[in-house]
């Protein structure tokens, strides 16, 4: 019992991962009838903000400390981040052990620029065009960004701490009233938290703002929406550099659980096209659903126990879902009737 | 001839003429001469270009003529390459039985995946496609491993119980791919002066076989089966509402596509056998659908010019370092050559993927035909050219 619970929390962090990106792409198809391509690669972006804020942080000049000396006798260079002699040595230092929650402030501006940038400069012109097409520019764009952040970063996954406190894992044992204990890292716990949160916020935007109203409005008929003399695809353009901020988020959030690489973005958009695909698309409660339950059945499947029955099931379990999910429930999870339906 | 009219017979004759002669004309420069760089007329290459012509003439049979865009189909060309290995691991080093079986068993996964996956449509058809071949792709990297050799690749070894012939060559290697005896690695290098050109077998043999596949995709384009497949893409409801169902005809596309994935792979395998689960990722299928896309979907010469054009640009892009691009820009001054060089750097080299992603987005968004449409429009423009000429001066009276 308490290895499924094990799992079921391991599944969590995989899972709001899924989630999230899944959030936004439905976000962007639900919007802009556009089926990206390049979501994963925003989160990919979202992930080396981290490292890039990372690394500012630790940017450091060179000072010659005659207190000290290095092991041939020499007078020690000591290496101060700018950080640290800017905002004084104590508070820099935690500047740097909370970089990854700080690229936070510095990811969402850069993402929505570009996505608005993306959704100006390319994926409008292809709103008339068949997903074929789309499906096609934005993969070649994927591969474009991909690149550009290899040819910047290396191949290399970026190991990128996070800060101090959250190392170590909670033990969720006593807590359940189980003798065994069940240990579970503190930052998969904040991510899961954190993207719950940002789930919530994106929900509350669409509910509870007139802004929201008018965007829930254009999803279910643009055409009514433009005819009451609404700029409904302004509206769409601010949704579209929102969804590319919660794919950036997440991605940011992510960095110290994977250590981010070139091609962690094209890894994940495999998975969340499926799950899009699973929750229905154009649904946003069937993207998040399906997000976690894949994550958790994928984690499940990897149980000793269960690769012993059905072996390799870790592998393609969301697949396996996937295909029978579409095959029997055409519209997914939660699909509403007459999107995307031939 | 050959039932194809006066046009297609003229395009089969260059196709032919164009392939068999490809390598004279893939060799312009002299050998010592500092452009043999941008020759590609050595048998590697010229055998991956018409490997890849076969795979994108077959991809091209299932999205150019019926609009389904697979997005699954290296895990055929991962199939067929495995049960070629296989083949030579326990029957013989003859290509033959191995290409057969190849194209068998690409068929029926074919079948068995067109099946599932035909039932749907649109984005949804290029989801379930992209499904089956990551499920592929992972179970050939895990469970499978006793098939597929898992990371390592499935390879020819010294102890294989081969049944027609030997396991190891008398000169203690193992023995190499051949048809009927003619080794697919040798190569004869006719010396003409400064050039020096390379007629290999292998690359003869692929040859042959991609006009024979060239051939069947003409007949089936021009073929009542193939205008079935195009109305499919033009409207499928209202085939639907004439009574037609059309699923049997988008099957028999997949399957016949998946056959050719399945050549090509077993091919690749004969050139070479050597078979790995990477052939099956889904940037591989990606890959496929590049060349189609970047040559002219839906045309009969695209594909085979988009799968020679990537792969001949991969190669030269790849090979330029550096010191190459200082040696052309040597002329300019010296500051305005470092900023050249630095402006180009990222392109080329390991940057080739950057090129080869801006290349594709250009062409999708300017040129959705293809180099075929790219050409077809400078021929127009010419023509027009040429015909508005007489009328300048009536226009200016």
């Amino acid at each position: 019992m308490d290895a499924i619970l094990l799992q079921i929390l391991n599944g969590l962090d995989k899972g709001s991962a899924y989630a999230l990106i899944a959030l936004g792409l439905t976000l962007i198809f639900g919007t802009l009838g556009v089926v990206n391509f390049a979501h994963g690669a925003l989160f990919m972006v979202g992930a080396f903000v981290a490292v890039t804020v990372q690394r500012l942080f630790n940017w450091s000049f060179e000072t010659v400390d005659p207190t000290k000396t290095d092991f041939l006798g020499n007078p020690a260079k000591v290496k101060t981040p700018y950080v640290e002699s800017w905002f004084g040595p104590e508070v820099g230092a935690a500047m740097i052990d909370w970089s990854v929650p700080l690229a936070i402030l510095f990811a969402i501006p850069i993402m929505i620029v570009v996505g608005f940038v993306m959704e100006r400069g390319l994926i409008k012109h292809f709103y008339k065009r068949p997903h074929a097409d789309q499906i096609l520019v934005t993969f070649g764009l994927a591969i474009v960004v991909q690149e550009i952040v290899k040819a910047y970063y290396g191949a290399n996954p970026i190991p990128t701490p996070a800060p101090d406190v959250f190392k170590g894992s909670f033990d969720f044992g006593p807590l359940l009233g189980l003798d065994t204990s069940l240990a579970y890292p503190y930052w998969r716990l904040v991510y899961f938290g954190f993207s719950a949160a940002i789930i919530g916020a994106v929900f509350a935007f669409l509910q509870f703002t007139t802004f929201g109203l008018v965007v829930r409005a254009g999803m279910a008929d643009r055409e009514t929406v433009g005819l009451l003399g609404i700029n409904i695809d302004k509206k769409f353009t601010i949704m579209f550099g929102i969804a590319a901020a919660v794919a950036g988020l997440a991605g940011v959030m992510y960095a110290p659980i994977n250590s981010p690489n070139y091609h962690m973005g094209m890894d994940f958009l495999v998975l969340s096209f499926v799950v899009v695909v699973v929750g229905g698309m154009g649904s946003l409660p069937g993207a998040v659903l399906a997000g976690f339950m894949l994550g958790i059945l994928e984690s499940i499947a990897s149980m000793n126990v269960i690769k012993e029955l059905i072996p390799g099931i870790d592998q393609i379990i969301i697949y396996v879902v996937a295909i029978l999910i579409l095959l029997t429930r055409p519209r997914g999870l939660m699909g509403r009737k007459g999107v995307m339906e031939d | 001839m050959f039932g194809l009219n006066k046009k297609d017979t003229t395009l089969f004759i260059i196709v032919a003429a164009m392939t068999l002669l490809a390598p004279f004309i893939l060799n312009p420069f002299p050998t010592d001469s500092a452009l043999a760089q941008f020759n590609a007329g050595y048998p590697d290459l010229m055998q991956r270009f018409v490997i890849f012509g076969i795979l994108a003439i077959g991809f091209n049979i299932l999205f150019g003529l019926t609009g389904y865009l697979s997005f699954g189909h290296a895990a055929f060309l991962g199939v067929g390459s495995y049960s070629a290995v296989w083949m030579f691991k326990l029957l013989s080093m003859n290509i033959i039985p191995a290409i057969i079986l190849s194209v068998i068993i690409a068929g029926l996964f074919a079948l068995v995946i067109g099946y599932v996956s035909l039932r749907r449509s649109g984005i949804y058809f290029s989801i379930l496609t992209l499904a089956f071949a990551q499920m592929s792709f992972n179970l050939a990297y895990s469970v499978l491993t006793p098939i597929t050799n898992g990371e390592t690749g499935l390879q020819i070894t010294l102890d294989d119980p081969r049944v027609l012939g030997v396991s190891v060559a008398e000169n203690g290697n193992p023995p190499v791919t051949n048809l009927f005896g003619l080794e697919m690695r040798e190569t004869f290098t006719l010396d003409l002066g400064a050039w020096a050109f390379q007629f290999n077998i292998g690359f003869y043999v692929c040859a042959l076989i991609m006009l024979a596949a060239f051939y069947v995709s003409v007949r089936i384009f021009r073929s009542p089966f193939g205008l079935m497949l195009r109305a499919v893409k033009s409207n499928q409801h209202r085939m639907n509402y004439t009574g037609l169902s059309t699923r049997p005809y988008t099957l028999a596309a997949f399957v016949i596509s998946g056959m050719y994935a399945g050549l090509a792979g077993g091919l690749m395998a004969s050139m070479d056998p050597l078979a790995g689960a990477e052939r099956m990722q889904w940037t591989a299928s990606g890959e496929i659908v590049l060349m189609t896309i970047l040559g002219g979907a839906g045309t009969l010469l695209g594909p085979v010019l988009g799968a020679g054009f990537i792969k001949y640009f991969e190669n030269i892009f790849s090979k330029i370092n550096d010191n190459i691009l200082h040696t052309w820009f040597a002329i300019m001054p010296d500051g305005l050559e470092d900023l050249l060089v630095t402006i180009v750097h990222p392109f080329v080299g390991k940057g080739w993927h950057l090129t080869l992603g801006l290349l594709f987005m250009l062409v999708v968004t300017f040129l959705p035909g293809g180099l075929v449409e790219g050409g077809q429009r400078i021929a127009k423009a010419l023509s027009r050219k040429k015909k508005d000429e007489p009328k300048t001066p009536d226009a200016s009276e």
